[in-house]
């Protein structure tokens, strides 16, 4: 017998152990999320995931599914919650995708199609922040980082280098590379690294290859992100 | 009898290295005592030594208050911004001392003598306006003392020659009840829960009622059942000394007179438990304490009631280790402060696993706030009956509270639980009162109709912050300095709180200067909303609590400071013109737009 519980009225089963992300990914069930990506560790700080369970609040991929439960997901609630939560994401940054490499493979962008995210709501905090072009292969946009730590976690725990750090606090958190002059060109990362391909966004980009792929024909072009899935793997697929 | 798998030895434990990765902080607040900086040279020597990288090094640096990379004076001054420091004056003594010092706020001077900062709440409410001066509490200021540090600065005077009363900190006491006016009988809890055992040990605690005061109201005999049946070969003890919400200072009060009691309470703890390993997480501001709390912990292993074999208990050994925090609010929240232990940011953690099962290192951990400790050990000497004959069913026993702002006799008082508003107001001798802000920045303010509303869990609990607001208060105010406090204290881990808190303050900014509309408190409250239900910690689920209880509670404060309009743009149109009008050399009134161009 196995392990069952519900999201939005559709029966999904688990298995002990997984959370309510690893079993609706596996089920086929699309919850919004930008920080998760199920090859590492769940982090559950964008919180785009948060879903209902019995009328409270968590984050699905933090939290362990359980027999049972019946959790909200695409209610209109949570879907207005997930708007205001990318429209922060837009505020804090400088994400001006008409001239960003990664339009229509974003998975910002591509999120917030999906919830209906039209017009900045907010004044924007237009924060001054640097380019990083100074590795050969590879570009580093700080402008567009959302703080997802996806470049952290992969760097660490699979190219074991911990080539990306945080620093700062609240607002002036920001992301740092672990090299004596801060560039990415005197650290040890190599754009063969996993670390190089987790990023949802445009701030990790690599260089030679702009616009290889015409606007208009790029995976977020064909088919909404709630079909296709993350990014990441995608590249993963295309890179072999 | 103690639990079986107590460890049979303890290592002794002092603050300096061990070589491992989790002396990082501590190594990293002793630097910045040393240098006023973190010189790059040792940031390069820590990196080898404890095998961090760098960047993760700096990570650290830049997560906590009291920590740079940039030099700072030799003397490091901050001043506590707290609303009730300011009711008494800070802002203008602040002034006072920058000018004195020839320094902007929030500069090193050129020489490096001195450098000048505000600070979160330092929990001197009682004896405010106050300060730190290389990490030791300056109270009561006053021009008179702001000349005297004026001066001593200046003659380069080391800070153990200066005047000790500028340094005292008093630790009155102004309304005792069961708790404080119980003695305390040294040794006694221990022996009793020895004796009895630690079944019978926790279900005293049990009959007691005894709920965590830190905030959450926990019940500490099932925290402390928890953690003892979590399989594991090691368990920690863990005292929250962070004390970080603004306006409480009673821990303070019982870290300074009651340190006995304290450190029975998580004897009595270990040895529920089966631990042999205790931290006390201090607030950096309280760094005055540190060495009166290693005498006491000293006299105790002397007294055989800390250490090994404790009460000739051959197979009883624990002992404490005083953690130092280097300012961060969010290291009070339990699983932050256990990162904090381990030398790292205060990044709260995915919870489950919760600290019972999974905390310091990833053993079963028990935290627990000072005065739960000091509380555990006097019911474990008194009983449940005697702690259960005041407060409430559902809160029993007594709440300290730490009261400040608008009223004759701030200070320490004890209360039951069940007491009302209106009482505990008229105790400390409040009038005209408008409003009180219970339980912190994080806590609710509360208006005067609901003053017969009680301290209680069932009703406004409290960790024990109380500050009292008088008629002639700008209530916005203070919901402003709240506001930035936590925009100030962010973690910055999780989107709705990092940056949630930022424009909640800039909302607010344009509220205060009288440039908001309807629309932008329409906006607030949305924000707000988002912040309780989606952060990913408390800090963030309370942050928006000044503005929300504002808007509910106090709606004509804001509204009075409306905007006719409904639409008002982020900047000011006529404002923006004035360039081009410099350049022109024209002010005629067809160079000006009427109302900023709305
Ligand atoms: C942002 C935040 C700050 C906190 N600060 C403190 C604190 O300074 N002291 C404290 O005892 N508990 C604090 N807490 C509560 C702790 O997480 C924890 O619940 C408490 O230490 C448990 O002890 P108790 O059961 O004895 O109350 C804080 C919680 C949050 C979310
Ligand atoms: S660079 Fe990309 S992967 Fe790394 S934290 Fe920023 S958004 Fe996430
Ligand atoms: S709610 Fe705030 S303090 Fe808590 S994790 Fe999120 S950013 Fe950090
Ligand atoms: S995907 Fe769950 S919090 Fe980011």
């Amino acid at each position: 017998m196995t392990n069952s519980f519900e999201i939005d009225g559709i029966t999904v089963p688990f298995s002990n152990g997984q959370t309510i992300m690893d079993a609706a990914l596996t089920a086929g069930i699309y919850i919004p999320h930008l920080c998760h990506n199920p090859e590492f560790k769940p982090h559950g700080s964008c919180r785009l995931c948060t879903v209902l369970i019995n009328g409270r609040s968590v984050a699905a991929c933090t939290t362990p599914a359980g027999e049972g439960i019946v959790v909200e997901n695409e209610t209109h609630e949570l879907v207005t919650q997930r708007r205001l939560l990318l429209k922060l994401l837009f505020v804090e940054g400088n994400h001006t995708c008409p001239g960003c490499e990664k339009s229509g493979a974003c998975q910002l962008q591509a999120v917030a199609y999906h919830c209906g995210m039209l017009a900045p709501e907010f004044v924007h905090f237009y924060p001054k922040r640097s380019i990083d072009a100074s590795h050969p292969d590879t570009i580093i946009d700080f402008n567009r980082c959302i703080l997802c730590e996806l470049c952290v976690r992969a760097s660490r725990d699979s190219d074991k280098k911990a080539v990306f750090n945080i620093s700062g606090r609240g607002i002036q958190a920001h992301l740092t590379i672990d090299s004596p002059s801060g560039k990415l060109a005197d650290s040890a990362f190599n754009s063969s690294d996993k670390a190089a391909r987790v990023c949802p966004v445009g701030a990790i980009l690599p260089k030679h290859k702009g616009y290889n792929i015409p606007i208009g024909q790029r995976l977020y072009d064909q088919a909404p992100i709630s079909q296709v899935g993350d990014v990441a793997k995608h590249q993963e697929v295309a890179d072999e | 009898m103690i639990a079986d798998d107590a460890p049979q030895s303890t290592t002794h434990m002092t603050s300096t290295g061990d070589g491992s990765a989790h002396e990082l902080l501590q190594r990293l607040i002793e630097l910045q005592q040393t240098y006023h900086h973190i010189p790059w040279t040792e940031i390069e020597r820590l990196s080898r030594q404890l095998s961090l990288s760098q960047s993760h090094i700096v990570g650290v640096i830049e997560f906590y208050s009291f920590l740079h990379t940039t030099h700072q004076g030799e003397y490091e001054i901050f001043i506590s911004d707290n609303i009730t420091d300011q009711m008494q004056g800070s802002r203008l003594l602040a002034e006072l001392l920058a000018k004195g010092l020839g320094i902007e706020i929030g500069t090193t001077r050129a020489d490096k003598r001195v450098s000048l900062n505000y600070t979160s709440c330092i929990g001197m409410g009682d004896q405010g306006p106050a300060a730190l001066i290389n990490g030791y509490t300056l109270t009561a200021l006053t021009t008179e003392r702001i000349n005297q540090i004026i001066q001593r600065v200046d003659a380069s005077t080391p800070l153990d020659q200066w005047p000790r009363s500028l340094f005292e900190v008093s630790s009155k006491t102004r309304r005792k009840d069961i708790i404080l006016n119980s003695e305390y009988i040294p040794g006694a809890a221990i022996a009793a829960g020895l004796k009895n055992g630690p079944t019978s040990l926790l279900n005293q605690l049990e009959q007691s009622g005894l709920r965590g005061c830190g905030g959450a109201g926990f019940s500490t005999a099932s925290k402390w059942r928890f953690c003892a049946a979590a399989d594991a070969e090691k368990r920690f003890v863990v005292c929250n000394a962070d004390e970080g919400e603004p306006g409480t200072f009673k821990d303070r009060y019982l870290l300074q007179a009651h340190t006995d009691r304290l450190i029975e309470g998580m004897t009595l703890c270990a040895a529920v438990i089966g631990s042999s390993t205790g931290f006390i997480y201090l607030r950096g501001e309280y760094r005055y304490l540190l060495q009166p709390l290693n005498e006491i912990l000293e006299q105790r292993r002397k007294a055989g009631l800390l250490g090994q074999s404790i009460l000739g208990q051959a197979n009883f050994n624990f002992d404490i280790k005083i953690h130092l925090g280097a300012g961060a609010y969010i290291c009070g929240e339990e699983s932050a402060l256990i990162e904090s232990l381990e030398g790292k940011r205060g990044i709260p953690r995915s919870r489950p696993p919760f600290p019972v099962t999974q905390g310091y290192c990833g053993f079963p951990t028990v935290v627990n706030n000072v005065e739960t400790f000091c509380n555990a050990a006097m019911i474990a000497q008194r009983g449940p009956e005697w702690f259960r004959q005041v407060g409430t069913p559902a809160s029993p026993g007594t709440k300290l509270l730490s009261i400040s702002g608008d009223c004759e006799r701030p200070g320490i008082y004890e209360f039951p639980f069940g007491t009302s508003i209106r009482d505990i107001l008229h105790a400390c001798g409040a009038q005209q009162t408008l409003a009180v802000q219970i339980g912190g920045a994080a806590g609710r303010m509360i208006p005067a109709t609901e003053f017969n509303r009680t301290i209680a869990f069932e009703d406004i609990s409290t960790g024990g912050s109380f500050m009292i607001f008088n008629q002639n208060r700008e209530l916005l105010r203070a919901i402003e300095n709240f506001t930035h406090f936590f925009r100030h204290e962010s973690c910055g881990f999780c989107t709705p709180c990092r940056v949630g808190s930022s424009l909640l303050a800039k909302q607010l900014s344009k509220v205060m200067v009288g440039h908001a509309t309807a629309k932008d408190l329409d906006e607030m409250s949305i924000l707000g909303s988002l912040m309780q239900k989606t952060s990913h910690c408390g800090l963030g689920q309370t942050a928006a609590n000044p503005i929300l209880d504002g808007l509910g509670k106090f709606p004509s404060l804001f509204q009075s400071r409306l905007r006719a309009t409904s639409f008002e743009p982020a900047f000011d149109l006529d404002a923006s013109l004035e360039e081009a009008r410099l350049l022109t050399g024209r002010d005629d009134p067809d160079a000006h737009l009427e109302g900023g161009g709305v």
